[in-house]
């Protein structure tokens, strides 16, 4: 019960000191408005948005989450209140999991600003949404716990969102978000199956437009086993490079 | 055995050895300081103490608990104020007070309660709704002690919990500091405030370069600190003349003129005065006043340490700036 308290007011100050200022409100509808705004325009038709948004859902979860995470984080360690909850009497995963719930959540709703804007123009009524939901969700908790890793490295805020880059965009173009996979050069192909989103998308692509690389059992097996690993690395890191 | 106890506690980083095997032990309700220029490893040991840095070697025990093995058993009943004042700056004080208190599990309604009953005691109560960022430098420290204690903790510790802010919260915050020894807190206090230790510890250890070089009471760090005693007696007329025959007459002591109507006399030995004062009597001479000079514990830092209080000066208003 303690601990559920804990965890639980990690969460709301987060949602409420973050999550829900006006900038990042902005920020979570804005930017997957924008890029969806500008698919649409050389896009025109309707089969071109049904093959984006998987890509946009995506986008709009990796950016939105990775963000938010590295940089609060790296803000709350350069001004020293992160140590008050790493004093705190609660285990270094209920520390992890609370702080990237916040920005899982933040990063679903920024995953469904695209689906809304779609749905005024196609019809979605096919799309599992069940499994679409699971999908976002392993997104958002791997992008999540990669923003948390990138936060661990960071010193600066700065340093944060250089990171946060050196990783997204690089991700952006391996994970068969814009490129079909199949048209990768050979040498790219391996590293494209090292990236969790590779698995997120092709769950998303198979839902919505049927064209999906893996089965959705086996897609998201992968993506509960990269959940599974960064959260580990997480715990680890924080561990070894915050208590020195 | 004390309420806090550290064996050969060690931290090295790299090649450089922060903490060089320091034991000692703290007594319950006691509070004890950790004197010491500023690198010379108080914060170092602190954060090995609280788990916010691994040792190298050693052992701490805290409440029978190994803070090493248990540190989160450790943290339930331990609070801590760091050197910072670390809460966040767009909460309001009574806001960053519940979140403190639910950090150790604390029902809503009873940490509500709590940060009420603080921010009175405190004197913050008008402030209590104000963003912790629109907060003077000694409402922020205060606020900060009082979401090191919301949970009550058993041991307190704080890290430099007066630098850089004004005399007057100083002032106060030391007497919140005493208040809480009087509640029966057992308080671990670094600080580079030489009149700080010695207003508000009970012993104090001295630490440069990461080793303790003196431990003990107030009274046994400054108790005969340069091997000699003295008492200057202030008298109605100078005894210049008399000084060779007061040494020869008392062999053991030794006697100084710092200035016309007073004298100084020294010796390894505690000295018997009521033969000094029949001989000055004798001689016409009235003592108004006789008082034993004791070393003030800046003496005593500057003997053990080698560090000029000067430094130690520089130091402090460094910090506060």
């Amino acid at each position: 019960m303690q601990t559920l308290i804990a965890f639980w007011n990690i969460l709301k100050k987060d949602i409420e000191n973050y999550y829900l200022k006006p900038p990042n409100i902005s920020w979570g509808i804005i930017f997957p408005l924008s890029w969806t705004l500008m698919q649409l325009i050389r896009s025109p038709g309707n089969i071109g948005i049904v093959e984006l948004l998987p890509g946009l859902m995506s986008m709009s979860v990796l950016f939105g989450t990775t963000s938010m995470l590295a940089v609060t984080i790296t803000f709350e360690r350069k001004g020293r209140s992160f140590d008050r909850l790493l004093l705190a009497p609660i285990s270094i995963s209920t520390l992890v999991f609370a702080k990237i719930l916040g920005a899982v959540l933040f990063g679903i709703v920024n995953a469904f600003v695209p689906v809304v804007f779609a749905a005024f123009f196609i019809n979605l009524s096919g799309v599992n949404w069940g499994i679409t939901v699971i999908a976002v969700i392993l997104i958002a908790i791997t992008s999540a716990l990669l923003g948390l890793l990138i936060a661990i490295s960071a010193k600066e805020v700065f340093e944060a969102q250089t990171f946060s880059n050196f990783f997204r965009f690089p991700m952006l173009f391996l994970c068969g978000l814009f490129v079909p996979i199949a048209k990768l050069p050979v040498i790219l192909k391996p590293i494209s199956f090292l990236l969790p989103l590779t698995y997120g998308t092709d769950i998303l692509n198979g839902v919505i437009t049927g064209n999906s690389i893996f089965g959705t059992i086996f897609n998201i097996f992968i993506m509960l086993v990269f959940a599974a690993l960064l959260f580990y690395l997480c715990q680890r890191n924080i561990k070894e490079k915050w208590i020195l | 055995m004390g309420i806090v106890n550290v064996t050969n506690l060690k931290k090295v980083y790299g090649e450089f050895q922060a903490v060089n095997e320091i034991s000692f032990s703290i007594e319950q309700g006691e509070v004890f300081g950790f004197l010491g220029p500023n690198g010379a490893g108080k914060t170092s040991t602190i954060n090995m103490m609280i788990g916010l840095s691994k040792p190298t070697g050693g052992h701490i025990m805290i409440d029978g608990i190994d803070a090493i093995k248990d540190i989160k058993q450790v943290q339930k009943i331990i609070g801590i104020i760091p050197d910072e004042n670390n809460l966040y700056d767009e909460m309001n004080g009574f806001n960053n007070l519940c979140f403190c208190a639910s950090l150790y599990g604390i029902p809503k309604k009873e940490r509500e309660k709590r940060a009420m009953e603080l921010l009175e005691q405190f004197n913050l109560t008008k402030a209590g709704k104000r963003p912790f960022k629109a907060y003077s430098k000694g409402m922020k420290r205060k606020l900060t002690i009082a979401a090191g204690i919301i949970h009550n903790p058993k041991i307190l510790f704080l890290d430099e919990p007066t630098t850089g802010i004004d005399v007057e919260s100083a002032r106060q915050i030391r007497e919140l500091i005493l208040d809480l020894k009087k509640q029966g807190k057992t308080i671990f206090i670094t600080t580079h405030y030489i009149e700080e230790a010695e207003r508000i510890c009970d012993r104090i250890a001295f630490i440069v370069n990461g080793k303790i070089v003196k431990i003990g009471t107030l009274t046994e760090s400054m108790e005969n600190v340069e091997g000699e005693h003295k008492i200057k007696l202030q008298l109605n007329s100078s005894i210049k003349d008399m000084k060779e025959e007061l040494e020869n007459s008392f062999v053991n002591c030794r006697v100084e003129i710092p200035d016309e109507n007073s004298c100084l006399i020294i010796s390894k030995e505690r000295v018997a005065l009521f033969p000094i004062l029949q001989l000055l009597d004798n001689k016409g001479i009235s003592v108004y006043e006789a008082k034993a000079i004791k070393p003030s514990l800046e003496d005593v830092f500057v003997k053990v340490t080698g560090i000029e209080a000067s430094k130690l000066k520089k130091e402090k208003e460094k910090a506060g700036k």
